[in-house]
Formats: structure tokens, C-alpha cells, sequence
């Protein structure tokens, strides 16, 4: 086997060195009746070569021929060539946990400069040094915001991510919290009188995404003034966070968490992705996961180091802040160096880009007679009212090699025949008006002989 | 220390200050087309309430600058990839290259977790074959693949026997976690709401028989246990503890962290555990990555099928696959969509590189080389539990202590000798503990080497324990002050 260095003869020596005239000695220990004596049905051994092979074939029943306007909590965005030059440095991706310091400052650095990354996009004072993924980064805020009022009560915007809130339920289940999901108004926004009359002196925190899962920006100002006034937590969730390049930052919030995948962080059917978690100076203990802290050595030169361990399973055991262990640090990493390359004014081009394509989307749509039924400022994704069933609808658009979103009645039966679109810089123009031709011919089709088309425009969901 | 002048310090790549303090305005590492469609400006489409000009502080550098920022901070660490890497319970084995260049193949790589199902079934696939290739050596009947990490996979699996068991009536408060086990077990438990019972080791270092049959009352819902354990020795009567936790109604949650032991040589099913996880980022040489992504998928027996996440990949008989979401008896889902899907890639890779021969011998190597270890370190260190060991071995600093020196110190000095140390003062049952794992990727070369380095050490702290106290000398820093981090957290940079 080509990855093992022992030679049969340093086996035999090392075995020699044991006492020992056959492997199997130093299994003999384990009782006879628990031995597995039989060849494990596995496909292999393979060569490197029919390694390939077997993978290209199942890359190979894909949709890499197709134009995606998928997004939803995974976003498919341009990913840098220096970002996994510099992830395959071995240094970097066969290291472990910086548990010893001095040898993994590369690794502690970087995180650092992640957690400085996060907090500046975020507008929170500290950040960690990432979680899973956004879905569960939003559960772990919601168990700090518990612990953190010892309330336990959780009010959640309807428009965060459905897999989150289903993640979410699974971790509650047992602490027997009461979760209320607080509807959308017109504009696509939280409601915020349903959300005025949700709140109780029981509310540990409310939750809310934004832009939320039908991409609309949410008026984070205002949402926390009434959670706060019922001393709960606000958690603002953000799963698309180069909208953070362009929108101001939920700066009221508590707890500011998310997915950051959009960073350098490829789409690869839903994971590894990277969630993170910032929050104000003052709640830092009660933060889960891993934190890099600045300190100096011996001869007083500046380094780093994991700290605030306390918190931690390794050595709270039983009374951690969160069972987290691992973190994302290799896609952390990918975001650090995604968002070094683009920098200040390379994120801020880039989100004025996907601005500029998805409403330009979205006008052309509406022209065409769609109806784009929410009102409220979007980011790179909006809502679409299709012609016809949406299911059909996205059959039509896959004649034409494009994945033209997300039939929103899979997650909100009431949205039957929603769409929700993403339009990021990987779609082109020509695609995007590839895909306003079958709106027309689809929503011609259907009109044939019929009334007026929709009317363009704010129509109310 | 001597004042260096700045540019006149050993080694360029060692002199490299944070992004922020390499920044100046007006500089980029991308360029950008600029949008071929005319729409309003971004301030007037976002409306002033919501439009945010600049983030304060964030780096603007060339792409070279950032190519060189990283490349030096990467020269600062340690990997697999650079030398032996003993890390006990973190199995720091070689990650294959064609590991990384599958799971950056196009399609695999970019497909959409919710693209319809029939253009995704490569990616099915995956999922699929690598579920199966895990039951099959597990032994178990079922495996899901969401679970993020080892600990997720933890909590996923106390999950389905706290579902299980309210099913059969009474889900039961405790569950019984050996004073051993690795610090997620405690933690996952208490996150599932049961509660922590630790279950005290006998003399060699293994479950007490007799504290289990104490513990193992009508209140208790299951054991959590690792075997081999983290002293890196068989539960030899591991049968027996099955059965005595089933019979007094309970399940067995066993901790597949150290699987890089059994694979091939003994199945958890077969000796009678119920659910368990892996990690794929040890046993299946996905990278570590610095600190993830790893990937803890859950493995269960036939009975404990309906509770795992939701969704899960099945295949029809016309053999295409797709996303079963009606699975009314789940735990739910732990995470969005299904799981670290790139980690499936590479550990299947690796898999169907070994095929079962090749699994075999790996443990094979594993073990021997942490035999190896520990019968020729134990005569300077000292053994606390004298058993035959599987894939790590664990020894304590009592003698090197008697000098002042400590499990940690030693381990500071092993870096000048340059090797990543073992771990320090884990499994907590052993003071002082050394618990080192060299794994199946070590030669004979490189372990004569290490074992060489241990007992130099050995014998420096005999002559001048002092200067071990030091270490390491050879790093970028000396020791840093930890404790000060704590005091006073300086967690992000600021101008």
C-alpha cells in the first residue's frame, strides 16, 4: 500500500524488537468471538489512476454544465486561484488543532485574522474563530442567548433559513424552550407588530436573517429596540455575507452569526462550510468554540495562542459552553485569505456587482409581466412569482441549461408558484436574459387567448 | 534579546506582521468586470437607511502580498506533511494528494445542495457508497453522513437513544461516561439534556465491572465508551459491558474516535455496540485542516435506523438515488443540507485505495508502531497501566516530575529535536499523561528517531532540568504567556 513507509523488514524487525513472531500476537488480547476473521466487502484496492477515474465518472452526473441561480443559504461565488494554492500548503492543511503554540503560529495568526475579519464585517466587537456552519452557528447564539438570561423562550423570524430553524428545534428539544415564529409582512420583512405582540418577559432572543431567506434586507434597528425593551437578545443571522460589503452591518444586534462560505469556500453540495459567531466584549465567556488571543513570548515578541479555554469541552467537560471541538479552520482559513484578496474595495465592487445583476434580473422579469411580490430592499436575491407551477416553470428553464432557483413551496406552502432567485457575478447577462425569453414565451404560452398579463410591479404575498 | 534592525532579522519569512499592518489604500489582489448592465447607483437601490459605504480597517493589499502573507505565516506551522506528528487521539495520518484533487473536481465541487436530485446523482453516490463502505466496516446496518464533527455525530447518537428509549416509555436521565473519555462525551451529553454519570476505570485502566453494575440502574439510559479506550488499550471484556448495560435496559453509544485500531480486525456491531461515531478526518485521512472541517458521521444498528437525521440518500431498484425527507421518527436534522459532503469525497478516495487489504495492513502498521513506541520508551518513561497497547500508548512524567519537569515541558523540548509532541496531560486519569499515537505513517525510521529524541530528553533532565524548562529554543517564539491571554483578552486587531 503506497502510503505506508514500513517496509516488510521494518516490520519484522519491530516486531522482533517486541518479542513478538507475528502480528497477530499483538491482537491476541481481543477475544476470539469478537474478531472479525472475514475480507470486508470494500471496493479497492485502487490505483491513483482508477481513483480518478471512479470520481470523474460521478462528477460527471452533475450540473456543471448548468447556469445555477441557486443560493439559499449555499452561494455559489468566484473562488480566487491564489485561495487554494494557499490551502494546499501542507503546513497549513495537514496541521492539527494549534494546541502547541509555537509550532502552529501560522495557523493561530490566520485565525486571528479572521476573527479581526468578522468582527469588522459584522460590526461586533470580538468574533471566534468559526463554528460548523451557519446553521448551527445560529443555534449555538440561540443557546448562549439562554444561558445568558436564563430565559427560555426563543422567537424566531419565519424567513430564517428553514434548515436552520430545523436544526435549531433539535437542540432545544429537551430544554423544553417554546419556540414562536413570527410571520413576514407584505414587504417580505418580519412583521414587526407580530413581533411586538410575540415578545414576553420569558423571550431569551429573537432571531432574525438578514437579507432573510427571500433575500430582503430586515430593519435590524427597529427589531432591536422592541427585543431589547422585552430584555431579550436580538441574533442576527446572515448566511449571504458579501451583502455585509454593501449593507450596513446589524450593529443593535447581540449576537451576529452566519455562514461564511460565500468567502472562498466552494459549494460542494452543502458543505464544509464555515460558520461564525461575534458578539460584544462583554458576553465573550459564554461564547462556544475556539478563540485565538493575542500575547507575547519569553523574550516578549508578539504571538498567539488559543485562549479562554475555560469555556471549552477539553476542560469543562460536562459544564462547557457547547460540545464543539473541531472547528472549520481550514475554511476559515479559506475565507481570511478570500477576503485579504479582495480587500476593501474588492468586496464592496463585487457586492455592488451581484447588486447590479439581480436587480437588473429583476427588472427585466418585471418588464416581462412577473410579478416580484415583495417590496422590501434585496441584496442578490429576490422572490419571483412564476407563470405557472414553479416545478414546471424550473423544467422549462432546465431545457435551457440554467437552474432557475428554488420553488419556495418545498419550505412555505403558501408560496406555491415562488421562485426564489440568485443571481450572483457567476451568472452572465446572456444567461440571465436567456432566462427572461422563457419567462416571455412560458408566460406568452399561458396568456394565449387569456387576460392581461400580471401587473408589474409591488404586488402584496 | 539583541535588537535586530527590521530588515536585517535572520530570515525574511520569519519577520511578517498582521494583514491589517500590511495594508495601504488603494491597493487590491482582484480585478473585477464591471457589471455589462446599467441599473440605479448601489446607495439609491438600498436606500440610505440600509447602504453602508466602507468597513472600517479591512486590508487592501496586491495578490502577491497575500501569497506571501500566507505562505510565511504556513512556514510557522507543523503538519503531517512536514514530519512525525504523535498527537495521541488525534490519528495525524498522511492525507493523500488524489484526496484533494477529487473533491476539487468540477461537479463534485460546485453542485447545489438543493439542484433537483436527478442531475445530482453523482454526488448521491458519494454519499451513498460512502455510507456503505462505513456500515460495512462498522458492522452496522445504517450510517448518516451530516454530522459535522465527531462531537455532532456524539450528540446525534445520545439523540436517537434518548428518542429510542422514550419510544419503549421512558427515556431515562443519565447516561455513564468513563472517567477516560474524551472531553465531548461529558460535553455531548449534557447538550442532549441527559445528565453525566462518570464511571470510574479499574486497575487496568478499563470500565470496572462491578462500578457498571452499581451505575447501571433503571434511571440510566446508556453507556458512552470508547474502545479502545484513551489509554489506547482493548476493553477486553467489552461483550460482557454490552451486555450488561442491555440488560438492565440501556444502549451502548460507542466513541469511534479510535477506530484507526479495528478497522478490519473487530466490528462494533459484534461486540455489541448500538450506535457509534467516526471521524473521517482521523480514521479516514481527511485533512485536520489547523482545526477542521472534520466530519462525524453516525453509525447505527438495524433498530436505531428510523431515528438518524434527516434526510437520508437511498438508492431504488432501478439504482438511482435521491433524498428521503419522510422519516417521521428522526432526531431531525443537526445541520443544513447533508453533511461535509468534500470530507466524504476524500475519505472514500482513501477507502477504495486500500480496499480491505489495505485497511487491514494500515491497522496492522498502526499498532505495531505504537508498540514499538511504548516498549522502548518504558523503561525511561514510566508506564502507568503495563497492558499490551492498540494504536497509541500513554506513558507519565512521575519520574521526569520528581525533577520538576513536566509532561508539557518535555513535550516543548521534543520540538527542537523536531517533532510535533505528543499530547499533553489527556487521558486525565493518568497524572502527567504522554499519550502518543504515531500511527500507521510513521516508519520504522522515523520512530527510531523519535524514541532516540524522547530519551535524550530523558537524560537532559537528569543532567539540567532547567534548561528543558525552556524549550523550545528552535521556533519562531519562545513559550508564550497563556495566562496573560486569558487575563486579558486581546481577541482582533485594531488600529
Amino acid at each position: 500500500m503506497r502510503y505506508l513507509p514500513n517496509s516488510p523488514r521494518d516490520r519484522e524487525e519491530m516486531l522482533r524488537a517486541l518479542g513478538r513472531s507475528s502480528i497477530e500476537e499483538l491482537f491476541s488480547q481481543i477475544p476470539e468471538e469478537i474478531r472479525f476473521r472475514g475480507r470486508m466487502n470494500l471496493p479497492g484496492p485502487l490505483s491513483e489512476q482508477e481513483i480518478l477515474e471512479y470520481f470523474k465518472e460521478a462528477a460527471g452526473q452533475s450540473t456543471r454544465e448548468y447556469v445555477s441561480m441557486l443560493g439559499a443559504g449555499a452561494y455559489s461565488h468566484f473562488r480566487p486561484a491564489a485561495v487554494d494554492a494557499l490551502l494546499s500548503r501542507g503546513e497549513f492543511f495537514t496541521a492539527y488543532t494549534p494546541y502547541q503554540a509555537e509550532l502552529a503560529q501560522g495557523t493561530l495568526q490566520a485565525m486571528f485574522e479572521f476573527q479581526t475579519l468578522i468582527a469588522q464585517l459584522t460590526g461586533m466587537e470580538v468574533s471566534n474563530a468559526s463554528l460548523y456552519d451557519g446553521s448551527t452557528a445560529t443555534t449555538e447564539a440561540v443557546l448562549m442567548a439562554l444561558r445568558l438570561t436564563r430565559r427560555n423562550r426563543v422567537v424566531t423570524a419565519k424567513t430564517l433559513h428553514p434548515e436552520y430553524r430545523e436544526v435549531m428545534a433539535t437542540y432545544v428539544r429537551h430544554l423544553g424552550t417554546e419556540i414562536v415564529e413570527v410571520p413576514y409582512a407584505a414587504s417580505g420583512q418580519l412583521d414587526v407588530a407580530a413581533l411586538e405582540s410575540a415578545l414576553n418577559k420569558e423571550t431569551a432572543a429573537v432571531v432574525v436573517q438578514s437579507p432573510n431567506f427571500f433575500g430582503t434586507i430586515e430593519r435590524f434597528s427597529e427589531i432591536a429596540e422592541l427585543a431589547h425593551r422585552s430584555g431579550a437578545l436580538l441574533v442576527a443571522t446572515i448566511t449571504e455575507p458579501l451583502s455585509l460589503a454593501v449593507i450596513k452591518p446589524p450593529q443593535d444586534a447581540d449576537i451576529v452569526c452566519g455562514e461564511a462560505q460565500s468567502f472562498g469556500v466552494a459549494v460542494a453540495y452543502g458543505g464544509p462550510y464555515v460558520g461564525f459567531l461575534a458578539t460584544r466584549e462583554k458576553y465573550v465567556r459564554q461564547m462556544p468554540g475556539r478563540l485565538v488571543g493575542q500575547t507575547t513570548d519569553t523574550e516578549g515578541r508578539r504571538g498567539f495562542v488559543l485562549t479562554l479555554a475555560t469555556r471549552e469541552q477539553h476542560i469543562r467537560r460536562e459544564k462547557a459552553t457547547s460540545n464543539i471541538c473541531t472547528n472549520q479552520s481550514l475554511c476559515a482559513l479559506a475565507a481570511t485569505i478570500y477576503l485579504c484578496l479582495l480587500g476593501k474595495r474588492g468586496l464592496k465592487a463585487l457586492a455592488e456587482y451581484n447588486l447590479a445583476m439581480a436587480h437588473y434580473t429583476a427588472q427585466r422579469l418585471a418588464a416581462a409581466g412577473a410579478s416580484i411580490p415583495f417590496s422590501a430592499p434585496y441584496f442578490n436575491e429576490f422572490v419571483v412569482r412564476t407563470p405557472m407551477n414553479a416545478d414546471e416553470f424550473l423544467r422549462e428553464l432546465r431545457g435551457e441549461k440554467i437552474l432557475g432557483g428554488v420553488n419556495l413551496a418545498r419550505f412555505y406552502p403558501e408560496l406555491k408558484d415562488h421562485l426564489l432567485v440568485c443571481i450572483t457575478e457567476m451568472v452572465s447577462k446572456e444567461a440571465i436574459d436567456r432566462m427572461v425569453r422563457v419567462y416571455e414565451s412560458v408566460a406568452g404560452r399561458k396568456n394565449a387567448g387569456a387576460a392581461a398579463p400580471h401587473p408589474v410591479g409591488q404586488e402584496k404575498a | 534579546m539583541k535588537e535586530h534592525p527590521r530588515h536585517a532579522r535572520p530570515h525574511i519569512t520569519r519577520d511578517e506582521d498582521l494583514i491589517f499592518e500590511r495594508t495601504s489604500p488603494g491597493k487590491c489582489g482582484v480585478d473585477l468586470p464591471a457589471p455589462d448592465v446599467r441599473t440605479a447607483p448601489t446607495a439609491e437601490l438600498l436606500g440610505s437607511e440600509f447602504y453602508r459605504d466602507e468597513i472600517a480597517g479591512f486590508p487592501e493589499v496586491s495578490e502577491l502580498e497575500v501569497i506571501r502573507h500566507f505562505t510565511r505565516l504556513s512556514t510557522w506551522n507543523y503538519g503531517v506533511d512536514t514530519g512525525l506528528y504523535p498527537l495521541g487521539s488525534c490519528t495525524m495520518k498522511y492525507n493523500p494528494r488524489i484526496n484533494e484533487v477529487v473533491a476539487r473536481l468540477e461537479g463534485l465541487a460546485t453542485d447545489h445542495p438543493y439542484a433537483p436530485t436527478e442531475l445530482t446523482q453523482g454526488c448521491l453516490r458519494v454519499l451513498y457508497d460512502t455510507a456503505r463502505c462505513l456500515a460495512e466496516i462498522t458492522g452496522m446496518d445504517a450510517v448518516s453522513l451530516q454530522p459535522a464533527a465527531g462531537a455532532q455525530g456524539e450528540l446525534s447518537g445520545i439523540l436517537m437513544i434518548q428518542a429510542c428509549l422514550a419510544d419503549r416509555g421512558n427515556p431515562r436521565k443519565y447516561i455513564l461516561v468513563p472517567d477516560s473519555a474524551h472531553g465531548t462525551n461529558p460535553a455531548s451529553v449534557t447538550t442532549s439534556g441527559y445528565q453525566v454519570r462518570n464511571l470510574k476505570s479499574d486497575a487496568h485502566g478499563c470500565v470496572d465491572l462491578a462500578e457498571l453494575e452499581l451505575a447501571m440502574t433503571e434511571e440510566v439510559a446508556g453507556l458512552m465508551l470508547t474502545n479502545p479506550n484513551t489509554l489506547g488499550i482493548f476493553e477486553v471484556r467489552i461483550r460482557e459491558i454490552c451486555e450488561l448495560v442491555h440488560r438492565k435496559g440501556g444502549l451502548v453509544y460507542m466513541d469511534g474516535a479510535n477506530m484507526n485500531a479495528l478497522v478490519g480486525i473487530a466490528r462494533p456491531s459484534d461486540f455489541g455496540a448500538d450506535v457509534m461515531h467516526l471521524n473521517l478526518h482521523k480514521t479516514f485521512t481527511t485533512p485536520h485542516g489547523g482545526g477542521g472541517p472534520g466530519s462525524g458521521p453516525v453509525a447505527v444498528r438495524k433498530f436505531l435506523e428510523p431515528y438518524l437525521p434527516s434526510p437520508m440518500v437511498v438508492k431504488a431498484d432501478d439504482g438511482s438515488y435521491s433524498l428521503d425527507y419522510n422519516r417521521p421518527k428522526s432526531i431531525g436534522r443537526v445541520r443544513a443540507f447533508y453533511g461535509n459532503f468534500g470530507m466524504a469525497v476524500r475519505a472514500l478516495a482513501y477507502i477504495v485505495a486500500n480496499g480491505s487489504e489495505g485497511l487491514l495492513q494500515t491497522t496492522q502498521d498502526a499498532v505495531l508502531n505504537a508498540n514499538y513506541v511504548m516498549r522502548r520508551l518504558q523503561d525511561v518513561y514510566d508506564l502507568p497501566y503495563n497492558e499490551p497497547c492498540m494504536h497509541e500508548c500513554v506513558l507519565s512524567d512521575r519520574r521526569q516530575a520528581a525533577r520538576g519537569v513536566h509532561t508539557m515541558d518535555i513535550a516543548k523540548r521534543l520540538i527542537d529535536y523536531g517533532f510535533h509532541p505528543y499530547t499533553t496531560a489527556f487521558p486525565l486519569i493518568v497524572p502527567g499523561a504522554m499519550m502518543i499515537e504515531p500511527t500507521e505513517s510513521a516508519s520504522k525510521e522515523e520512530l527510531d528517531d523519535f524514541i532516540e529524541a524522547m530519551r535524550a530528553i530523558a537524560e537532559e533532565i537528569e543532567e539540567d532540568p532547567e534548561f528543558v524548562l525552556k524549550a523550545p529554543y528552535t521556533t519562531r517564539v519562545s513559550r508564550l504567556d497563556e495566562a496573560a491571554a486569558a487575563r486579558k483578552p486581546v481577541l482582533r486587531w485594531k488600529p
